[in-house]
């Protein structure tokens, strides 16, 4: 066959795949969209849940519950899996123990997050006997960020240039004080924006806080570490599987419609501390 | 003027020093005399181990583990491979200026400042006087004296460069190693950094690496050639280019090979 065609065919499959992606987006967010935006209004947002008439309260419980959720898991997460790829890059030399820690971080990212949260109803539930809280689950979710955390930070690390551990090492500086000064600068704003889309997948998953502390309803938000909460996925699956009100398939899209905002938001987030540090950065 | 030769006085000194990456040999058995106050270089061709030599002076090799030092090398008589050696000392004590430059991503009064800062100094008017000493030093002072706050990335190669070596003045060495510093640089960026090595010369012992000849011969009071990790020829510049003694030293300058 001529190369030619052969370059046209291959190219055309490339984006079809392409063009593919984009339109399952799409297609999803409409349909989120169609069904939900209907509900969508100032009492929605900041009411509170009325679990007879879902058509009279709001879910800000969920709200809350996930940012506290989201608050919770980058406290746990952040300053471990920072620390961790600190470690790991900078002063872990390529022993066997090394190597098995990261293959042991590249499988726990691949772990199904139900398997958190069995583990963190053994642990954090029953052995530390937090109960079903808030706090469990934030803590299980970060044991589940951690990893995400540790990879994107580590890329990071591996982005800052060698002239600058170097240039400072021959200026007599300890190796903290290498990566206090002149390695963290450079590779937080990448530690940053990984950490964020870590925390934002982190606070969409359903699976894990069924288990460990999410429940569907409660009188008022959550004011203790060890009280029960309600998140937004978790409320989504409620309402669209358990729930026999005729409205509430429209309420739970309408539900996932501000969950998917929030993330987005995020992303957003996320994409800003990374535009505005490559503008600025110069190597 | 007082003249003082220093010609029979080694301020560091290597004595049968091997450096070996995992199982590459990479430096041989190297026994070299630097003297005080002198410019020492280091010529020969890609992979003879010139950087490997230069890099052992300061113990940079201490961060790959792979890498392996035997021998003993001497400061002032004193061994630096000995254990209990302070190794933040030594590299103050022996600066270093890299191949390509490498500023920090900071303002280029915060890069001069590193080191003093580093080891301590916290006043901001003796952190001033260093930083213009050193910038004065280091010819770069009347061309940034008016923008010592915005960032030393927006320097030109050979502004970087010389603004690396007041960075390592600053820290008041006693050696300072140049690994091929102009290699980077334009010709007259280059012929600035080679006016002051030699104004630097009054002052520090200097080691420098270069793969241009005729930067040794214009620069160096002595000149070592290396080939494969060893030492093949070692004397004074005058010599070593125009009567070597050896035929692979001769080979080389005269650009038979390399």
């Amino acid at each position: 066959m001529n190369e030619k065609i052969k370059e046209n065919i291959y190219f055309t499959i490339f984006r079809f795949c392409s063009f593919l992606s984009l339109v399952i987006l799409l297609f999803f967010l409409l349909f989120v969209i169609k069904l939900g935006v209907g509900v969508l209004d100032l009492n929605f947002i900041t009411g509170m849940w009325q679990t007879q008439d879902i058509t009279k309260g709001g879910i800000l419980p969920a709200i809350v519950g996930t940012f506290y959720l989201g608050l919770g898991v980058a406290v746990f997460s952040v300053p471990v899996g920072i620390s961790c790829a600190i470690y790991l890059n900078e002063y872990a030399k390529n022993t066997g123990l090394v190597r098995v820690i990261r293959l042991t971080i590249r499988n726990l990212a691949g772990v199904p997050s139900i398997v958190y949260g069995l583990f963190g109803f053994a642990v954090f539930v029953q052995l530390l006997q937090f109960g079903t809280s808030l706090l469990a689950a934030a803590l299980t979710l970060a044991a589940m960020t951690i990893p995400w955390v540790i990879t994107a930070s580590e890329e990071a690390l591996k982005t800052v240039p060698d002239g600058f551990r170097e240039g400072a090492l021959a200026l007599g500086a300890t190796k903290w004080q290498v990566i206090r000064t002149n390695v963290l600068p450079a590779a937080l704003p990448g530690m940053i924006t990984g950490s964020i889309i870590g925390l934002a997948r982190a606070m969409g998953e359903t699976a894990p806080i069924i288990i460990v502390g999410a429940t569907f309803y409660m009188r008022g938000l959550p004011d203790s570490l060890f009280d029960k909460f309600m998140a937004l996925p978790y409320h989504v699956f409620i309402l669209a599987t358990q729930h026999n009100d005729p409205l509430a398939e429209e309420y739970a899209a309408g539900t996932a419609l501000v969950l998917v905002i929030l993330i987005f938001l995020m992303t957003l987030i996320a994409m800003i501390v990374r535009y505005n540090f490559r503008k600025k950065r110069k190597w | 003027m007082v003249v003082i030769t220093h010609d029979d006085e080694s301020k560091i000194e290597t004595r049968n020093l091997n450096v070996y990456f995992g199982t590459n040999h990479a430096i041989k058995d190297i026994s070299l005399k630097m003297q005080n106050k002198r410019i020492t270089s280091i010529i020969g061709p890609s992979g003879c181990g010139k950087s490997t030599f230069l890099r052992a002076l300061n113990r940079m090799h201490d961060i790959i583990p792979a890498a392996k030092v035997t021998g003993a090398i001497l400061l002032d008589g004193e061994n630096i491979y000995e254990d209990g050696t302070d190794v933040v000392d030594l590299r103050r004590r022996v600066g270093m200026v890299f191949q390509k430059p490498n500023p920090f991503p900071k303002s280029i009064f915060d890069n001069v400042a590193y080191g003093p800062r580093i080891h301590g100094i916290r006043d901001r008017y003796e952190l001033e006087r260093i930083v213009e000493d050193s910038l004065k030093k280091a010819a770069l002072w009347e061309e940034v004296s008016d923008r010592l706050e915005t960032s030393a990335m927006d320097l030109s190669g050979g502004q970087q460069q010389r603004l690396c070596i007041a960075r390592t003045l600053a820290v008041k060495p006693e050696v300072i190693l140049f690994d091929e510093p102009c290699s980077a640089l334009d010709p007259i960026s280059t012929a600035k950094i080679e006016d002051l090595m030699r104004s630097l010369r009054a002052e520090y012992t200097i080691v420098i690496v270069t793969h241009n000849m005729q930067q040794a011969a214009r620069i160096s009071d002595y000149t070592a050639f290396f080939l494969l990790g060893e030492l093949i020829e070692f004397g004074k510049t005058a010599k070593i280019f125009e009567r070597p003694c050896e035929k692979a030293t001769e080979n080389y300058i005269t650009g038979r090979f390399g």
